[in-house]
């Protein structure tokens, strides 16, 4: 089976890194990582090509995780595509929202790795 | 990075003497998980926080005030290392990053244990202050505590200051 490769979309620069090095050291067959720093960015890359997973902020400027979300679902090349939600979010609503547009599951931050497979590698075929 | 303000004409909270144990609890929770450094109370700290590297994050809605962690460099550096690898030795920018996304996180960390707060208190994006040679003032009526945790035997200080 062929490495993941996934979208990382948060306005912070460390947070992307953080989640990359998270997916590596939980031991994900992890290829190539594309970033995105609002879900405007996220919905170009995912128009250019498929991806295995998107790891995505609620809240960022410019277009935030729940607009991305209801973006993708016009998008094709995004169908089937799990996405997760990573948040500081102390507000279940902001969570309970993002599930509903699409999101399959959510981390929230602080997180180690491996929660970071807990709750990505269920989603991912072949048995990751 | 911060939430929506339910309820935008709530009273903003006045400081609770067990925000103290919530703030250190939030503390060693994100650094223990998000930079595998173990934090554990100091018994004597200094009178006045060290270090040269501020990191600060803005509070507003339910609660209107600032989250700030203080450290040396060689503690912001090895926590930067160990959050975004062996680069952030090398890239001062990284290690001023790396603590803003820790006092971030923290403060997220922090209102998310306070039902009152979690769904109606703003964060704002993370600062870094480079220095020692300052002094943070806030506009009155204020107050507020500061503590130090100590990370490989030396300090990180923590303060919650709140505008009342």
């Amino acid at each position: 089976m062929s490495k993941l490769r996934v979208l990382i979309v948060d306005d912070s620069s460390v947070m992307r890194k953080i989640v990359e090095r998270s997916l590596r050291q939980a031991g994900l067959d992890i290829g190539e990582v594309l970033e995105a720093s609002n879900g405007a960015e996220a919905l170009a890359e995912v128009g250019k090509g498929k991806f295995d997973l998107i790891l995505s902020d609620i809240n960022m400027p410019a277009m935030d995780g729940l607009e991305f979300l209801r973006g993708l679902a016009g998008v094709e090349s995004a169908k089937g595509v799990p996405v997760v939600m990573i948040t500081t979010e102390g507000s279940e609503a902001r969570v309970v929202e993002a599930l509903s547009v699409g999101a399959k599951g959510y981390i929230r931050k602080p997180f180690t790795p491996e929660q970071v497979k807990e709750r990505v590698a269920p989603l991912l075929g072949g048995g990751q | 990075m911060s939430s929506t303000l339910g309820h935008p004409t709530q009273i903003p909270a006045k400081l609770d003497p067990h925000w103290k144990s919530i703030l250190e609890c939030a503390a060693i929770e994100v650094f223990g998980m998000m930079a595998n450094a173990e934090l554990t109370p100091l018994a004597e700290p200094p009178d006045q926080p060290q270090g040269e590297q501020t990191a600060m994050v803005g509070l507003a809605g339910a609660l209107c005030g600032m989250i700030t962690i203080r450290c040396k460099k060689d503690v912001a550096v090895k926590l930067a290392t160990a959050m975004l690898g062996e680069d952030a030795k090398f890239n001062p920018s990284m290690v001023g990053d790396a603590l803003g996304e820790l006092c971030n996180m923290v403060a997220g960390n922090f209102k998310s244990k306070i039902t009152s707060l979690a769904d109606h208190c703003m964060l704002s994006v993370p600062t870094v202050i480079w220095g020692e040679d300052y002094v943070m003032q806030m506009v009155q009526p204020n107050s507020g505590f500061q503590f130090a945790l100590v990370c490989e035997n030396l300090p990180i200080w923590f303060s919650l200051m709140i505008h009342e």
